[in-house]
């Protein structure tokens, strides 16, 4: 497939740009759906398991597509390669280890993905750089119709669409919102965004995914509430209570960071400038807090050396698979930090 | 205020369980996720953490556990005791077969909602009427107000106005 290929580029969702993307990374829905007179796959036949795949490829091809897709049998897929998708946010995680027939649906442009044999029968995700909900929402719920056309999706009258965890049912949308927060990291009220993150019943992770430590101030909201509230609804408190609010957050934060305690970071900014651009061997968590650091200060208007777009690219160069697969050979842990220097330093030259 | 672990005494407390002691006395515990894994009170390997925090969390008295747990469903024959260690139901009539036991868990994860009110597929046809229309809206009128969105808040009004004259 085109994973080769994929592996030069960055992805839509990490171009830098979109509405509030001085905090925003990116915005995605996603949408779980299941075929009625199917079981759910944790009670499937391996037969029809196969059934669900063929008949899911051939709609998304067909219905879910205007130009060009690339379809991943997963079982058939190098582990290299399945980790790739993971770390672009292409896939779960647990899509990559889990067994069986399954296999992904990918956009040329890597902002629509669709899942087939995960969780739930199909997992439809939209994903796009900045805060961008409303086209997302709007891109999402077309494909689902178009979908819903030739496939009868499991619907309960009372309980909306079936899915095979009850913590998704309803409307199946799990609306996240990747979010770069390192003035309130550093200034510790980081914590007040979680207590009030929970009392709205929103998860918090790290950026990349579940159980992941919310490394390098980035975090990754998401609802968890999907039943008794419309899409709309859902959509609309991130737009204008969740988001604003977390923003309004961290734009103070970063004044404060600025006019009381500007040396200090300046400091953090140009070490972390230095650190990127002399390290021989470098850890993935070096990484990206130097990254974010870096971040902040383009966005401040402190660093000019370096643009967005080339911080976006290295968050997703240097992570472990890209790296090997660039690389073109399977990288021990020192291999890798060593590899990893030698990218950002290379990319830092050319700019 | 949030409870501290009290096993590593460091993180927060987000597993709560009461035993019963045979001589009949009542113990709390208040545990973080990871202690809560070590000691056992949940699974290690987690597929959904959500569900399994919200099933730990139940406490039901044991007979009618035990009752539960052998709830069948009559098409995939999954019992209930099966979802409750995977977090994940076998087919689409796990719904009405273990309702009685998987209400109060769907209400407990969805801020006790029970309905869905959402995104209907086409071919149901059945749009959403009128009156489900002006109880959503009053709703987010009132989320819009108390958010200070009065931008929007007049907005969903004039929306209710119109609703209202037809």
């Amino acid at each position: 497939m085109i994973i080769d290929d994929l592996c030069k580029q960055s992805g839509e969702w990490l171009r830098g740009a979109g509405p509030m993307s001085d905090i925003v990374i990116s915005s995605r829905i996603r949408l779980a759906r299941n075929v009625s007179g199917y079981p759910f796959l944790s009670k499937a036949t391996d037969d029809q398991k196969s059934e669900l795949s063929h008949l899911l490829r051939r709609q998304v091809d067909e219905r879910a597509t205007s130009g060009q897709w690339a379809y991943l049998e997963m079982a058939k897929a190098d582990e290299l390669d399945q980790q790739v998708l993971v770390e672009r946010h292409l896939i779960s995680r647990q899509h990559a280890d889990s067994r069986g027939e399954r296999g992904v649906a990918v956009s040329r442009d890597e902002s629509v993905s669709v899942m087939v044999n995960e969780e739930d029968h199909l997992r439809l995700q939209v994903m796009r750089s900045g805060m961008q909900l409303d086209p997302i929402w709007e891109e999402i719920s077309r494909i689902d119709d178009r979908l819903e056309e030739k496939i009868d999706f499991a619907f309960h009258p009372r309980y909306g669409y079936l899915t095979a965890c009850p913590t998704n049912v309803g409307t199946g949308i799990r609306v996240s919102v990747m979010l770069h927060l390192p003035a309130l990291k550093l200034t510790g009220e980081i914590e007040r965004v979680f207590r009030a993150a929970k009392e709205m019943r929103l998860a918090i992770r790290g950026l990349f995914g579940e159980g992941t430590e919310a490394a390098g101030d980035f975090f990754q909201v998401s609802n968890q509430v999907t039943l008794g509230r419309t899409e709309e609804e859902i959509i609309n408190d991130f737009k204008h209570m969740v988001v604003p609010k977390i923003i309004d957050y961290e734009h103070h934060a970063r004044k404060a960071l600025v006019e009381e305690r500007a040396l200090a970071l300046d400091d953090r900014v140009w070490r972390s400038y230095g650190a990127l651009k002399h390290a021989r061997t470098i850890s993935s968590e070096e990484t990206m807090l130097h990254l974010s650091h870096l971040r902040m200060g383009i966005n401040l208007g402190r660093m000019k050396l370096v643009d967005l777009k080339t911080v976006n690219e290295l968050f997703l160069l240097t992570q472990p698979a890209h790296l090997q697969k660039v690389h073109g050979a399977r990288l021990n842990g020192e291999q890798r930090s060593a590899a990893r220097a030698d990218c950002i330093r290379k990319r830092l030259a050319s700019e | 205020m949030q409870l501290g672990c009290q096993a590593c005494k460091k993180a927060a407390a987000t597993v709560h369980t009461t035993d019963i002691t045979p001589d009949g006395e009542k113990r709390e515990r208040h545990l973080c996720d990871n202690c809560a894994q070590e000691e056992g009170v949940i699974p290690k390997s987690q597929p959904h953490m959500p569900i399994n925090e919200i099933l730990s969390g139940l406490v039901v008295q044991k007979t009618t556990i035990q009752q539960l747990a052998d709830l069948t469903c009559p098409s995939c024959k999954m019992r209930f005791v099966e979802f409750r260690n995977s977090g994940l139901l076998g087919c689409v009539c796990d719904y009405d077969a273990f309702e009685k036991a998987l209400l109060p868990l769907i209400e407990r994860a969805h801020d006790g909602a029970g309905h869905h009110i959402g995104k209907v597929p086409r071919r149901l046809g059945t749009p959403r009427s009128a009156e489900s229309d002006l109880i959503r809206l009053r709703r987010e009128l009132n989320r819009a107000v108390d958010g200070e969105q009065y931008e929007e808040a007049a907005r969903i009004r004039d929306r209710i106005r119109t609703l209202e004259e037809q």
